[in-house]
């Protein structure tokens, strides 16, 4: 029996198939947990994918930084956000990139929503 | 018997354990969330419990995608935390327990759950970081500690009804061991939140509060959700919720919230602390 999914407006689910299509690029933002892997990364960005088999539209994504390609090609947020880490962003950089607004954009987004801190 | 005297929810964001090793739980962004904890570390220094059985996922320091289990219990005398790949500060080693782990798992396959046994993991900011929020200082080592790790992070993951029936069979395997000890659980992670896609940023206090209430009174409740619902209603990490229930289903006595904490946001989430009794 096929497991029927809602379908959730901007949200990617990470699923087999996704899993497959992104395993490489995964595997790469993986290897970012070793500090001579991020090295060599930073030295030569293209090589580093390429060592990786990384597909055309993932190794673009990744030189553009472009995350929300990155995660249609199958790109999980849990090895990206190493990937964001290695360029010094952080999830609310990330948030900001994938939704369109600054980081301030964001964190505002973010406050608005907020419960329990200068919020009463 | 051993015992299970308590459960503790927590948030296990990284940005905590980077907040406090900058030392800054005091600024303005981070006091009321610090709040939350002194009335839990009171607790936990007057109770002094023997072991911890914390429910966490792995967020890609030792599970890759390659071998991934859905459920895995450690069994190890010790458990290392390593470099996870964007910034937060490694911490001591975790002190393990290898014969209440066993007789754990001995009792999950007999009772029809088939974990992924595992007797040597590093662990991730989803277990240090509640450690560091109980024992300050990373005072941690006398503790015992028994990893659960749960998979958040790939579909398809264990459903809310199965994590809870996990932490069911956990809290009477606990129950059915010989000795004397004194048992918490942590159920770390969430609550709302949403790191990807065009939706990220998306916290549902409201929620995260119905959660926390459901956990003390009716916890069945939570088990009807599917994890679809829980990506709908509280965003594609609120996934994590499961470890809450799953700590949740251990707690087989008479459950009484003492504390509560929720403070939105911390980073990008809803997050939430708790201190359950279990009489």
């Amino acid at each position: 029996m096929t497991v029927r999914r809602k379908d959730i407006p901007g949200t990617i689910i990470f699923d087999g198939p996704m899993a497959t299509k992104g395993y490489a690029l995964n595997k790469m933002c993986y290897s970012f947990n070793n500090a001579e892997a991020r090295e060599e990364f930073r030295k030569d960005e293209a090589a580093y994918c390429d060592k990786f088999g990384l597909t055309d539209v993932q190794k673009k994504a990744v030189l553009a930084r472009d995350l929300l390609t990155l995660e249609r090609e199958g790109g999980s947020i849990y090895y990206l956000a190493k990937f964001a880490g290695v360029l010094g962003l952080n999830v609310q950089d990330v948030g900001g990139l994938q939704t369109g607004r600054t980081t301030e954009e964001f964190q505002a987004y973010l406050d608005s929503q907020g419960r329990g801190k200068n919020n009463g | 018997m051993a015992k299970i005297i308590g459960g503790i929810t927590t948030s296990h964001i990284p940005a905590i354990g980077i907040a406090m090793d900058k030392g800054i739980e005091d600024t303005p962004y981070w006091k009321d969330f610090f709040a939350g904890y002194p009335p839990i570390r009171d607790w936990l220094d007057q109770e002094r419990p023997d072991i911890a059985i914390v429910f966490y996922n792995d967020h890609g320091l030792e599970m890759f995608l390659d071998k991934k289990p859905t459920f895995a219990i450690g069994c190890a005398p010790e458990y290392k935390n390593a470099d996870e790949g964007w910034g937060i500060a490694t911490i001591p080693p975790v002190t393990g327990e290898t014969s209440l782990s066993w007789h754990i798992i001995n009792e999950l396959v007999e009772n029809d759950f088939d974990p992924t046994v595992c007797q040597d993991i590093k662990v991730d900011h989803g277990l240090t970081v509640p450690l560091s929020l109980m024992y300050p200082g990373h005072n941690y080592q006398h503790i015992k500690v028994i990893p659960v790790c749960i998979n958040c992070e790939r579909h398809p993951m264990p459903k809310p009804s199965r994590c809870y029936a996990l932490g069911q069979a956990i809290g009477r395997a606990v129950e059915s061991y010989e000795g004397d000890q004194k048992v918490v659980v942590f159920g770390t992670g969430g609550l709302s939140h949403q790191l990807d896609g065009e939706r990220a940023g998306i916290i549902n206090a409201d929620f995260d509060i119905e959660c926390m209430d459901k956990l003390v009174t009716d916890p069945q409740a939570l088990t009807r959700y599917s994890n679809d619902d829980l990506i709908e209603i509280a965003g594609a990490q609120g996934v994590e919720l499961n470890m809450w229930i799953a700590m949740r289903g251990c707690m087989l006595g008479n459950v009484k919230e003492v504390h509560r904490n929720y403070v939105a946001p911390i980073s990008n989430t809803g997050a939430g602390t708790q201190l359950l009794l279990n009489t």
